[in-house]
């Protein structure tokens, strides 16, 4: 994203983007007749205020950081990768099933469900990423499309497969679930999980894959110039489809969280529960950098959890963060506007 | 350089400090003021009351609203102010919010929280295992625990009251039934309705279908435009946001041909507005199912200290959970003479209705 602009922009940019979002909410709030001091306390108070909405919140950023470094991953190898959505639902059904379909003792069980979440993902991403190296077809237009297979094919999965005819899953057992008892104590009964430990975890190889390793320089290469990494000797369409099924793994990796961790259970989603599209908004306000994403999915999770308690403590809709996070990614969209008015500051300051 | 642009951005981040609370100021103080009179009205009154939506939202025009009004009126009635200490709602906007805004509804020591629709019921039973201290109710489902009320309605006792309503009516004696998804929720109504028609006029014929999906109204108006197109006067729709098509087919036709007798019978609220076609309305009645009721009644009870907690209540006409719609201008006097009859022989259990298909 910031590819063109100094270190010290990149920072800055989603910097000053995030402090605009929060004004213009001010201003939207003032104009509503809301206290916007009461509004942005609220908000504090129902993402940090206690340990149980501490907890929430937590739990809340593990998808958004799975779903972040999905769509950065690909991002960086020059693939927009819109169906993290649908992987993530795959990955969530897969998980669940493991988890549900055996009986083994935890230290194989849990990781065996996690690595089905992951490789469902990844095959899911699979199908986009073959075609786009084989058939140059839009890798844009067959994820959006395979979101909507997957929102129906896990539905159906769930109701006749899974389970029988019911709307949710049973629960996994001990032995495949992420749930913590120690948290949970901790945070008087949020549902946070071990998943953000494993989130933290996927930070780091996601640094090391892109920034450390020949395959990452590789990626990294064809998403700056296919034609140049042809000519150069590496196989633009191995590094295509290899993106995509890491992508979707961390994608899938993201909805084992959800149906190991937070939910227990996979159940017949009416619509997209919208992680894997705020992924997109994570991945770009993060500037597509493993900690720049860990940052973004923080503010998401923040905001998100803090909203719910908005209505009550201050009258302010829960509406509103949404206003907010949308105009914080107009922002960061329009990142030439602001590198342009900083650019002009300094001369006037010269 | 740097030090300049550091600079810079100190002195944006002050400049919007200084505006926030420039802004603030005034109001706060107003606001606080309002914080301390309900924190006063919240030590007068000793219960209060919250509600969780699904994801449809408090203003979803149909049960989620239903509940909240049903909560305002409860609120009206016992003098509780909105908020803490009193009543109000919790909006979910995703799946995830379910168990959060349950538990926050907890430790804001509400006494009662409901939890409308299906949706919530892994929700609630977790929760209300972990939160032995406070009341739960979960609407349209039936959950386990000590503490949780499962309210649930008798949907077929009103669709055999509209079932009467269209057996009259149709002049093809073809009706249609056009339902979201195949389930037992969806049966009982499909069930009630097919056992009226017959009470009254055996000799119409119902054709009962399923949408697959409460929120397709262009799926629903395929169906409903077959349906017309092969006789059928009179459809009854028990299918969200899917029926909304129902309604649309009806409307066109009405359009193109005012003396033709189309009619759709609405379900969940009074729909008779969404018939309004011209100086015609093509809605012939609704079978309206009072979530506000039931709301207002556990609460009450819940108050009263007679909370019916591991229960499951069912609404039925007889505790006015049930009822046909009261825009009654396109059933005529003799029809209506016909379903309070019928509707007598329910309560007097003279007349037992089916709720599931044979």
């Amino acid at each position: 994203m910031f590819e063109r602009f100094s270190r010290f922009q990149k920072i800055l940019i989603p910097l000053i983007s995030v402090v605009l979002g929060l004004i213009v909410g001010a201003i939207i709030m003032l104009v509503s007749g809301f206290n916007p001091i009461q509004g942005y306390a609220a908000l504090l108070k129902g993402s940090l205020g206690e340990s149980f909405y501490i907890g929430e919140t937590i739990r809340q950023i593990t998808p958004y950081i799975f779903a972040g470094l999905a769509v950065a991953f690909a991002f960086r190898t020059g693939l927009f990768n819109i169906g993290v959505e649908g992987q993530l639902l795959v990955g969530w059904v897969a998980s669940v099933w493991v988890g549900l379909a055996f009986d083994l003792p935890k230290i194989i069980h849990l990781p065996m469900a996690i690595l089905a979440g992951a490789l469902a993902g990844a095959l899911w991403a699979f199908i986009p990423g073959i075609l786009k190296a084989r058939l140059r077809v839009h890798e844009v237009i067959v994820t959006i499309m395979m979101n909507y297979i997957a929102l129906h094919f896990c539905n159906y999965l769930i109701r006749f497969v899974i389970s029988d005819e019911q709307n949710t899953t049973d629960r996994v057992p001990e032995s495949a679930s992420l749930k913590s008892p120690f948290f949970e104590t901790l945070t008087e009964f949020s549902t946070m999980h071990y998943g953000i430990f494993l989130a933290l975890a996927a930070v780091i190889i996601y640094y090391i894959i892109l920034e450390r390793t020949t395959t990452g320089f590789e990626l990294r290469s064809v998403g700056f110039n296919q034609n140049a990494s042809e000519y150069a000797g590496m196989n633009v369409n191995r590094n295509i489809v290899l993106s995509m099924l890491i992508s979707g793994a961390f994608a899938g990796l993201g909805g084992a969280m959800e149906g190991l961790g937070t939910f227990g259970y996979g159940f017949i989603h009416g619509a997209f529960s919208g992680v894997g599209f705020d992924g997109i908004a994570v991945a770009l306000l993060g500037g597509n950098v493993a900690l720049g994403i860990v940052f973004a999915a923080a503010l998401f999770g923040i905001l998100k959890q803090g909203a719910l308690i908005m209505p009550l403590e201050s009258g302010v809709p829960t509406e509103l963060v949404e206003i907010v996070i949308a105009i914080i990614i107009f922002f960061v969209a329009s990142s030439y506007i602001i590198a342009y008015l900083l650019q002009r500051l300094k001369k006037g300051a010269k | 350089m740097k030090k300049r642009k550091f600079g810079m951005a100190l002195s944006m981040f002050l400049a919007a400090g200084t505006v926030l609370a420039a802004c603030g100021s005034d109001e706060a103080e107003t606001g606080n003021e309002g914080g301390n009179g309900s924190g006063g009205e919240a030590e007068t009154s000793e219960f209060s009351v919250a509600m969780v939506t699904d994801t449809g939202g408090v203003d979803d025009k149909s049960f989620n609203q239903s509940a909240w009004e049903g909560l305002q009126a409860f609120g009206a009635d016992n003098g509780l102010e909105e908020g803490t200490g009193g009543y109000t709602y919790f909006q979910s906007n995703n799946d995830a919010d379910y168990v959060t805004n349950m538990n926050t509804a907890v430790r804001n020591d509400f006494d009662l929280v409901f939890g409308v629709g299906f949706l919530l019921t892994e929700a609630i039973q977790q929760v209300a295992a972990q939160q032995t201290d406070t009341n739960f109710a979960i609407i349209d489902s039936v959950a386990e625990g000590d503490n949780v009320a499962s309210i649930t309605f008798k949907e077929h006792e009103g669709s055999f009251l509209v079932g009467v309503a269209a057996g009259l009516t149709t002049e093809s004696n073809k009706i249609g039934f056009v339902g979201g998804v195949e389930s037992d929720l969806i049966n009982k109504f499909a069930a009630g309705f097919k056992a009226g028609v017959e009470a009254v006029n055996p000799d119409a014929e119902v054709t009962i279908e399923f949408a697959g999906d409460f929120n397709n109204a262009s799926r629903g108006q395929q169906m409903a435009a077959a349906m017309y197109g092969s006789g059928v006067d009179v459809i009854y729709h028990a299918a969200g946001g899917t029926g909304n098509g129902v309604f649309t087919e009806a409307k066109n036709l009405k359009e193109q041909d005012p003396d033709r007798a189309v009619w759709v019978i609405g379900v969940d609220r009074d729909q008779y507005e969404e018939g309004q076609v011209g100086d015609n309305n093509v809605t012939l009645t609704s079978m309206v199912k009072r979530v506000d009721v039931a709301v207002q009644d556990v609460s009450k009870r819940a108050m009263d200290g007679d909370f019916p907690g591991g229960e499951i209540i069912e609404y039925g006409i007889q505790e006015e959970g049930i009822a046909i719609a009261e825009s009654q201008d396109n059933l005529t006097q003799e029809i209506l003479d016909t379903i309070a009859d019928y509707q007598q022989q329910i309560v007097d259990g003279e007349i037992e209705v089916p709720s599931t298909l044979e």
